[in-house]
């Protein structure tokens, strides 16, 4: 079919005045009609009934009572990654009063794999604001709060004043230590998940202002070599998502007053989840101890964690946790990926001068051509009383030995190894590693 | 000699220490007839089960587990059964798991 111009350009016309009414349709409340309009002879919509009959039906729930707690409630979900984007999908159904989300990051397409609220569509955009728009898909008339600046000691409590329970979704020791003094002070009950790999943990901390809190569990922060990112270490998004879905049922069973039904009341614990268990899949809950005497956060008589110190920056959380000094060389110890890359295109045999520092998973995504492998850890658990060359295999002494890891971190802590330890000393650090080789020197060099 | 045989347990990825080992038998031993007590599991484990001994330090800080580590005694908190002092039975299951911090 022809057409003209002038018709080709109306017919556009027309389409963006359809789009246009498409989208304020999408953003506009749903009007109230009569199903919904709250009834003087009962407490809920009759549309309520039906949205949380199933959930009404389960005698642990504790019926329309429970139902009404939760109408009543306010919950905040601190980071919306891989923990809170399940448990934000659960909680948008189950009937909340007020739900915050606290994330100043944006999606990217590496998160999607487990962040399951989050979508390809929404790449690039604030991850509070996908979650949001994603939940009201669900729940239309549930009132959702953003905030856009992520969570530091400066806003804490601004944020979280209000809350009736927090669930801390975040990945990183020093947030979840600023969460639990925050909370602790305020009175906030957290249910605090956590997970790695296959791996996952789920607590329920200051409960209701008495339980014991985070510091309780961990008075003192981990070593920051012994913390490892889901970046670094991996994550499968069903098991971390699994942790999600259970701070939900948490949420639930402490806003309905479940444990103040129970004869024996709350009993602190900590529960793991593995999902590669030797015999299918495992969930063990252990019995864990009460407030600790002394404990700088929830003793009374032995608090010396304030709302000023948090606030002022006195404690800076950051610090007090620590983070692992990668700045241990020299700059003639490093040379850039396009040295390295001269180096391999006069490279005539396949002699290795290139020794790769990653896991063996992360060698076995993509590597140079010719690299050893040999990751961090093992290396640093070597000692000189092994030949160099057994642990390098094809290593040829009489070359320079280019060291590589993901980012060009832990390559310079290899080279300072390698020095020290075995003496080597034409051995260099490759800057920024092989992020740096795919964006400056091969652009097909897959990252991950 | 007295001995008591008990299960040790790896978790939270700190198997890795052990040669991807996640549970393990252990016969520990003592040369006094003072109880076998968790204390001397910890130096047992620190002694024969970490395979490099650079790796001591991911295990035990300062002659006691490194923060980050919890200690179960029987599924239990091991501050509700003593910590260290906690008196070893044949068949007790100790687990040792390090905490996640991901989301």
């Amino acid at each position: 079919m022809d057409y003209t111009t002038e018709e080709l350009l109306q017919q556009i016309q027309e389409l963006k005045l359809e789009n246009e009414s498409l989208k304020n349709k999408l953003d506009q409340p749903i009007q109230d009609e009569d199903p919904l309009e709250q009834s003087t002879k009962y407490p809920f919509t009759l549309e309520e009934y039906k949205r949380y009959g199933r959930q009404l039906l389960v005698p642990e729930f504790g019926g329309p009572e429970s139902q009404l707690r939760l109408k009543k409630s306010k919950v905040l979900v601190i980071g919306a990654g891989g923990l809170g984007s399940p448990a934000l999908l659960y909680l948008a159904g189950i009937g909340l009063g007020e739900i915050g989300i606290v994330d100043h990051d944006t999606v990217s397409i590496s998160n999607l794999h487990r962040q399951v609220i989050h979508s390809t569509r929404t790449i690039g955009e604030l991850k509070c604001e996908s979650a949001k728009h994603q939940m009201l898909g669900i729940e239309p008339r549930l009132k959702i709060r953003t905030f856009q600046e992520g969570f530091n000691s400066i806003n804490s409590f601004e944020i979280m004043n209000g809350y009736d329970i927090v669930l801390d979704c975040t990945d990183n020791p020093a947030t979840r230590y600023l969460i639990n003094d925050v909370a602790v002070l305020l009175g906030i009950t957290v249910v605090s998940g956590s997970g790695l790999k296959t791996e996952g943990q789920l607590s329920v901390l200051n409960y209701m202002g008495s339980g014991p809190c985070y510091r309780c569990f961990y008075p003192t922060p981990p070593l920051p070599s012994s913390v490892t990112s889901c970046s670094d270490g991996g994550v499968l998004g069903s098991c971390i998502g699994v942790i999600g879905v259970m701070m939900v049922t948490e949420c639930i069973k402490v806003l309905t007053g479940w444990y103040e039904r129970k004869e024996k009341g709350f009993i602190p614990f900590l529960s793991l989840y593995h999902g590669y268990n030797e015999i299918g899949q495992s969930l063990r809950s252990f019995k864990m101890r009460g407030r600790r005497k002394g404990c700088v956060a929830c003793d009374l008589e032995n608090r010396s964690i304030t709302r000023e110190i948090i606030e002022s920056g006195e404690l800076d959380y950051g610090l007090w946790c620590g983070k692992v000094d990668y700045s241990v060389l020299n700059d003639d110890d490093k040379v850039d990926v396009q040295f390295l890359s001269d180096v391999l295109s006069k490279q005539k045999d396949d002699k290795n001068p290139i020794l790769d520092v990653r896991e063996k998973e992360q060698f076995d995504i993509v590597h140079l051509d010719g690299s050893i492998n040999l990751p961090l850890r093992k290396l640093t658990n070597s000692t000189k009383e092994v030949p160099i060359d057994d642990l390098l295999k094809g290593y040829d002494s009489t070359l320079p030995l280019y060291v590589v890891c993901r980012l060009g971190n832990d390559s310079q802590l290899a080279v300072k190894y390698l020095k020290e330890e075995f003496g080597l000393q034409n051995v260099y650090d490759v800057k920024g590693g092989l992020n740096a080789w795919a964006s400056i020197i091969d652009n097909e060099f897959p990252t991950y | 000699m007295p001995s008591v045989t008990v299960n040790a347990e790896f978790l939270g990825g700190l198997d890795v220490i052990f040669g991807g080992v996640r549970k393990s038998k252990c016969k520990v031993t003592k040369d006094s007839d003072d109880p076998i007590i968790l204390k001397d599991l910890m130096t047992h484990i620190a002694n024969n089960l970490i395979v490099h001994k650079k790796d001591y330090d991911v295990f035990i800080e300062d002659d006691t587990i490194r923060p980050g580590i919890l200690v179960l005694v029987n599924d239990t908190d091991w501050e509700l059964e003593g910590e260290e002092n906690y008196e070893l039975e044949d068949g007790d299951l100790i687990t040792f798991t390090s905490t996640l911090h991901g989301g």
